[in-house]
Order: structure tokens, then C-alpha cells, then sequence
């Protein structure tokens, strides 16, 4: 049997129920998820459990419908690359269509369970980050500028301050700082991935820094937005919004992540093989931010 | 049944028995949810 011939059997099946939650990206979830979990417990006052938990289920479910719809979209383009070409709709293990009415059911139904079990404004700031994920980033800027993360990037920011939101109803400078890191965290993050598989956007055509600006623009550039996010990072402490227990946990991150850019930023090598300060940087740059949000709620509720 | 319609059927089921589950979660976070808002207007 020819893999055509599978790809159309797969295909009028009914999604395995896997494959709906792999459109989910459960692992760029579990990001989310921390973060917005680390927004809602530094908040100052806690909701209810029921409310909480359902908070942070909703923050998870638009996560996931925002990965889906972009996944909708852009099917084409994980077919050409190998980091992404086994995902279920480019191997046909699932039809578009089910993959838009998944996507756009699940935004829908997390967006109005925030507003009934949260606030109005959770759930507009929720609705805004699906959809700035999805039109602004997957459909507007992804294509077309290598600035697609650096704007992009404020997609995956909203998390802490839906978190936020959630448990006290309005903004406040902290939730905002936390914004702050994520945005600057994420181009750093995502340019030293694209650096050892720029070979994959190129085949895409996908305009990332490396393939559009080169491999020693895009170090420099990883080097330069890693020392306002440290600030960024580092800003609660001086602003009384953080104690010390953050502030020194945030100075050694910080200074572990600039030190690991700046290694980047000094290598020289061309080949993915021998890019290990940038896989060094792709793999500390998670458990940076995880290590961050843990220590300012461990800052709240210890140190308080 | 071919092996096809088995697999069809298959999958059916196991996404109806997910989705039932699914919904008696909802149907409990609602009754939840319920109770922490009577909880905050009292």
C-alpha cells in the first residue's frame, strides 16, 4: 500500500482522539500553563479553588486552540519541515476541517467558561491572546518579516497576566513585568532554536533572523535582547514587588542566561553539529523561565 | 466488517466514551464553579 494511499484511508477516518491533542501542542502548554499558574498565586488575593483551577483550565484550553488553528493554518509549512512534518495534519492523520472546528470550538468554550467562572476582563485578555496568536502572528507576521517572534512573541506573554486578572479583576505594574520577560524571553528562546534548524525554515521558506539576516546577526541579536530581559527579569526586587529570595534567584538566571548568550554570540561554527552553545542556550532558556516563575511565587509564599 | 469499518468503529468509541467523561467534568466544574460564586456574594 502506497503512504498516498494510506494518507486517504487516515484520512475518512475519525481523529484519533491523540491526534486532537497532539493539534493541542501539549508541550508549549505546559508552559503556558506554569506561567499563568505563577500569575494567578502571586496575585494578592486568591480565588476561590474552584474558580482558580477553572481559571487555569480555560488559560490551558485557549493555549491549545490557538496551537490548533495555528497548526490549521499552516499545515503546508510543517510538511516541508522535519522538526514538525509528523504532525497530524501534514501526515494526513487528520482532515482541516476537523482540525478548524476543533480549534474554534475550544477557543470559543474557554473564552466564555473565563468570563462565567473569572471576570470579563480574563476572559478578554484570553480571547485577545488567542486571537493576536493566530491572526497576527500565524497568519499576518509569520510569512512575511523576520520580526514574526519578536511581535509574535507577545502571544505567549499574556499567560501570567490572565493569571492575574483572573484572581483580582484589574492590572497592576507586576503581572505587566512579567509580560514584559516573556516578551523579551521569547525571540532569544526561539532565535537559538532556529539557528541549528535554519536549514528547515529555509526549505519553508519561513523569512526566521537566521535565514533572512544571517547566523552572526541573529547571535548578536540573541546576546542584545538578553540584556533587557535580564532587567526586565531582575525589576521586581528594586520595585518592592519581589524580595530578595526572587531578586537574587532572578540575578543568578539572569546572569546564567546573558553569560550562555553571550557564548553564543562568540561562536563561530556555521554547522548545526557544532552549535552547542545555542542548544545549550534553547535548553536552559525552558528552565529559565520555568526556575523565574517558581521562584517569585516561591518568593510570595515562602518569603512573605 | 472490514478491517476499515473496525477501525471506524473503533474510534467511535473510544472518542464517545473520552467525550462522555469530558462532559461529566464539565457538568461537576459547573456545579463547582456555582457553589464558589454563591460563596463570594454571600
Amino acid at each position: 500500500m502506497t503512504s498516498s494511499v494510506l494518507r486517504q484511508e487516515a484520512a475518512t477516518l475519525p481523529a484519533d482522539w491523540r491526534d486532537l491533542l497532539a493539534l493541542t501542542k501539549p508541550r508549549v502548554m505546559s508552559l503556558v500553563v506554569f506561567t499563568g499558574l505563577a500569575g494567578l498565586l502571586v496575585a494578592p488575593m486568591m480565588p476561590p479553588l474552584a474558580l482558580g483551577f477553572t481559571a487555569i483550565l480555560c488559560i490551558a484550553l485557549g493555549a491549545g486552540a490557538a496551537g490548533a488553528l495555528n497548526q490549521w493554518y499552516e499545515a503546508d509549512l510543517d510538511a516541508l519541515m522535519r522538526r514538525t512534518a509528523n504532525r497530524p495534519l501534514p501526515a494526513g492523520r487528520i482532515d482541516r476541517q476537523t482540525a478548524l472546528h476543533f480549534g474554534v470550538g475550544l477557543a470559543a468554550f474557554s473564552v466564555i467558561l473565563m468570563d462565567l467562572a473569572a471576570n470579563h476582563l480574563a476572559a478578554l485578555l484570553l480571547a485577545a491572546s488567542i486571537l493576536f496568536y493566530v491572526l497576527v502572528y500565524t497568519v499576518w507576521l509569520k510569512r512575511r518579516t523576520a520580526h514574526n517572534i519578536v511581535i509574535g512573541g507577545a502571544a505567549g506573554a499574556f499567560p501570567p497576566l490572565i493569571g492575574w486578572v483572573a484572581a483580582t479583576g484589574q492590572l497592576a505594574l507586576l503581572p505587566l513585568i512579567l509580560f514584559a520577560i516573556i516578551f523579551l524571553w521569547t525571540p532569544p528562546h526561539f532565535w537559538a532554536l532556529s539557528l541549528f534548524i535554519r536549514s528547515d525554515y529555509a526549505a519553508a521558506k519561513v523569512p526566521m533572523l537566521p535565514v533572512t539576516a544571517g547566523i552572526e546577526a541573529t547571535r548578536r541579536q540573541i546576546f542584545l535582547y538578553s540584556l533587557p530581559m535580564a532587567a526586565a527579569a531582575v525589576a521586581p526586587w528594586p520595585f518592592g514587588l519581589a524580595g530578595a529570595l526572587y531578586g537574587i534567584a532572578a540575578a543568578g538566571l539572569s546572569a546564567g542566561f546573558v553569560i550562555m548568550a553571550g557564548l553564543v554570540f562568540a561562536n563561530r561554527a556555521t554547522e548545526p553539529a557544532q552549535m552547542r552553545p545555542e542548544k545549550r542556550l534553547f535548553g536552559f532558556s525552558v528552565i529559565y523561565l520555568f526556575a523565574l516563575f517558581a521562584a517569585l511565587v516561591a518568593d510570595r509564599w515562602i518569603g512573605a | 466488517m472490514t478491517r476499515h469499518e473496525a477501525e471506524v468503529v473503533r474510534r467511535q468509541r473510544e472518542r464517545a466514551r473520552l467525550m462522555a467523561w469530558l462532559l461529566g467534568g464539565f457538568v461537576v466544574l459547573l456545579f463547582l464553579i456555582t457553589l464558589a460564586k454563591i460563596g463570594l456574594n454571600r
